[in-house]
């Protein structure tokens, strides 16, 4: 579509094609903040399944591992089993009441800094500039005619992002499966990896897909934390915001200082369109906040640079709110409340949420039992008269030492308790042995001899005693009489 | 005027669409002639495209005899055998313990026990629970597995041979044939008889009503000690039930007992050995002994 043609009168249509964004480069402090988290994060998410920890000989030694065949996931010291995955939603929990208190201090600094679609698209940017050169060349090759340089050159950039992508890919299935076995065995092209290739391909495919191709228009037509964020927000969070009670009237150099020479009001907005040249989601600061900024800063790299050569001072983009435009212009003084109710709630819940998980952690329990009542048959009566009822017992042990436990029943008084293959001991007792880690499932026969109770229900507790510890853990259930 | 004679008039460019009307009109409303769209007109006809590949890759037309085979050769019984294939490769090594484990030492084992209670639970739901109900509870006629009274026997071997011979089941030699009389239907007893040793019956057990008589007593002697023992324990040799204890295969009221004398026989279970291979019936065995009843 030319420019003429966007002129015309309006269409019915509610489609919009997208418009080219060809982002300039730019250096400056926030540049600089952006590819130090860029190196960090990216440093994490591709080394991270390399780093080893060590668990004994019968664990893996894998530092972040999501152990799907076992059904564990390890991270670090910290071992999960599939009944804790409450602990993954405390942690989705702590990341958007995170998420919220970074929206309340400082807008969608998220967005701009540390979500995964800037940050490899910014990755992509720059594999694009590197082999195609920066905004102003790239947009002179897409209009003109195609050479062989540019298809090379287009060639190239498609192979440099598809690797990356499948790079990313590649990191991805090295969470869910020894990492240095499967480089190897994906290497030498091992059989029976099939689901690493798939995944790989999938992820290979969102990547250059969102990274290469959609970009911004991710952010700004599927993504739902800016409409979300906007529903958040308040006058106090800080934006990137082009303070328009300095910047305006804005005018050329020249214009300016003619006006100032004749003592009329000037902005020092020079309308050299810096800020809009580099940024990644085409926005222009200058009209107020948009849904399409996502607060990475770049504009204010860009105009610092600018106004460092003119010669007047720096931040006339910056990390402000407009209502201190709206005071600063009214003659008052601006006002920043970075503690106020909603940052400190967000911060008090953090800590509480975070401060109860640690504690949780910290103090659970390292084996389990579940006990379920067999369903069918409820109840059985014996020849002479007892009554029986089976359960399905299962003891985990979740430590890294194999364990004993010793099997106590109360509440039916008199009951027999037997585990079907396991041998009383010397002294009666029922122990039944778990090796580490794992779970062990008996069939527990509880049979009543007494006086034919009434028809119906009896609690009956169960516990489970560490015979070396003594730590115990009961779980309840009836005893049904028919 | 009839609506398909004003079909050619109607035709007109709709000016907010630049798009032709069909020309069909009703009340006003006229319809667009919208073409569909290309991702769609083109996904029809690859469909179509693929269809013919599919056509010729698999079976497809049946004829008067089977059908074309398809060029690729795919099968529905291969395809199965090819999962069953799958099947026996992940349980081969648990299946090759169980068949080295002596039937009496597998419980001891509690890793193989398990693997083993599993497979004996699928078997039983495939093979058993339609006799003996899905928690193999029993039903009247049909025993109860979970309890401690057993017609042959609850060890381990006992119910391993049960399985595999079967009982009263004709096509087996070795099946547990023995059988009851039927005293009433061959006249072995007259109904007055039959009353007085269902009332015996009943007392021996101690059930409420039941009523001990000389001429009970004597009947019982005569008749039914043979099997079930002068204290009417019963036999397993011979599958005649203790009659004193608390478990009543058919129910303990007079008519039903009075019945079951009269009739005689008994319940008769299939021998499964011809059926099942060796290592099922031992996770069967495994399975029915360690439900709560074996001995």
């Amino acid at each position: 579509m030319t420019s003429a043609d966007m002129g015309k009168a309006k269409s019915d249509s509610f489609y919009a094609p997208r418009k080219a964004i060809y982002p300039k480069e730019v250096d400056g402090k926030f540049r600089r903040i952006k590819w130090g988290l860029l190196a960090f994060t990216l440093a994490v998410y591709y080394l991270l399944p390399f780093v080893r920890w060590d668990r004994g000989p019968d664990a893996p030694s894998q530092a972040v591992l999501v152990d799907f065949p076992h059904r564990r996931f390890y991270f670090f010291f910290i071992e999960i089993w599939p009944q804790e995955v409450y602990y993954l939603t405390g942690l989705l929990i702590l990341a958007a009441l995170i998420l919220f208190l970074m929206n309340a201090l400082a807008g969608r600094i998220w967005c701009g800094y540390l979500c995964p679609q800037t940050v490899w698209t910014d990755l992509y940017l720059s594999a694009e500039r590197w082999i195609e050169g920066d905004a102003r060349e790239r947009a002179r090759k897409d209009a003109g005619p195609r050479s062989a340089k540019i298809w090379r050159e287009k060639i190239a950039k498609h192979a440099l992002w598809l690797l990356i992508a499948w790079w990313t890919g590649g990191a991805w299935v090295l969470y869910f499966a020894d990492a240095p076995t499967l480089v190897y065995e994906l290497a030498t092209f091992q059989p029976g990896i099939s689901e690493a290739y798939i995944w790989i391909g999938i992820l290979t495919f969102t990547t250059y897909m969102l990274a290469g191709h959609m970009r911004e228009q991710v952010c700004l037509y599927m993504c739902p934390w800016p409409r979300i964020q906007a529903a958040l927000t308040d006058e106090y969070a800080l934006n990137v915001t082009y303070r328009y009670d300095r910047g305006e009237p804005r005018m050329s150099l020249k214009q300016a200082s003619a006006l100032r020479a004749a003592g009329a009001p000037v902005g020092d907005c020079v309308d050299c369109d810096q800020c809009v040249a580099v940024c990644p989601t085409g926005v222009d600061i200058r009209k107020g906040a948009s849904l399409g900024c996502v607060q990475c800063g770049l504009c204010i790299d860009a105009c610092d640079s600018v106004m460092a050569k003119i010669g007047r001072s720096q931040s006339l983009i910056a990390y402000d709110t407009q209502m201190n435009c709206d005071r600063r212009r009214k003659g008052e003084a601006p006002l920043y409340k970075p503690l106020r109710a909603r940052t400190l709630i967000y911060a008090a819940l953090i800590v509480a949420i975070g401060a109860l998980m640690s504690v949780k952690l910290a103090t659970r329990d390292d084996s389990r039992l579940s006990v379920l009542h067999d369903r069918n048959p409820l109840a059985v009566t014996l020849k002479d008269g007892a009554v029986r009822n089976a359960y399905t017992i299962r003891f985990a042990n979740m430590s890294a030492e194999p364990r004993r436990f010793l099997l106590e029943t109360s509440g039916v008084e008199g009951a027999e308790v037997e585990i079907v293959g396991v041998e009383p001991d010397a002294e009666g007792r029922m122990i039944v042995g778990v090796g580490a880690d794992q779970t062990r499932e008996t069939r527990v026969l509880v049979t009543w001899r007494g006086a034919r109770k009434t028809k119906g229900q009896t609690p009956i507790l169960f516990t489970s005693k560490d015979v070396e510890s003594d730590a115990a853990i009961s779980m309840r259930d009836v005893f049904v009489t028919p | 005027m009839s609506t398909r004679e004003a079909h050619s008039e109607a035709v007109r460019i709709d000016p907010h669409t630049k798009t032709t009307t069909t020309g069909h009109e009703w009340d006003g409303i006229e319809e667009l002639d919208t073409p569909l769209p290309r991702w769609w007109v083109v996904t029809f006809y690859a469909t179509i495209l693929w269809s013919i590949g599919y056509f010729l890759a698999y079976p497809a037309l049946p004829t008067l005899e089977g059908g074309t085979q398809g060029l690729i050769g795919w099968h529905s019984r291969a395809s199965v055998a090819r999962d069953m294939e799958q099947l026996n490769e992940i349980r081969g090594p648990v299946l090759e313990r169980l068949a080295n484990a002596p039937l009496e030492e597998i419980e001891a084992r509690p890793q193989l026990l398990s693997a083993v209670r599993a497979l004996g639970a699928a078997a039983f739901a495939n093979n058993c629970a339609g006799c003996h109900g899905a928690g193999a509870q029993g039903a009247k006629g049909y025993p109860n597995l979970n309890d401690d009274d057993w017609l042959w026997g609850g060890k381990l071997s006992d119910i391993r041979r049960t399985i595999e011979h079967g009982v009263r089941w004709d096509a087996d030699k070795d099946t547990r044939s023995e059988t009851m009389p039927a005293f009433g239907r061959d006249g072995l007893l007259d109904a007055k008889q039959i009353s007085l040793v269902a009332d015996q019956l009943r007392a021996m057990a101690k059930l409420p009503g039941g009523m001990a008589t000389a001429q009970g007593a004597k009947l019982f002697d005569d008749n039914c000690s043979v099997c079930h023992g002068v204290d009417g324990k019963g036999n397993r040799d011979m599958g005649a039930p203790n009659l004193t204890d608390a478990l009543w295969l058919f129910g303990s009221d007079k008519e039903t007992i009075a019945s079951r004398i009269a009739n005689g026989g008994g319940g008769v279970m299939p021998a499964w050995k011809d059926r099942l291979d060796e290592p099922t019936i031992k996770a069967l065995a495994i399975y029915v002994h360690t439900l709560g009843g074996g001995e």
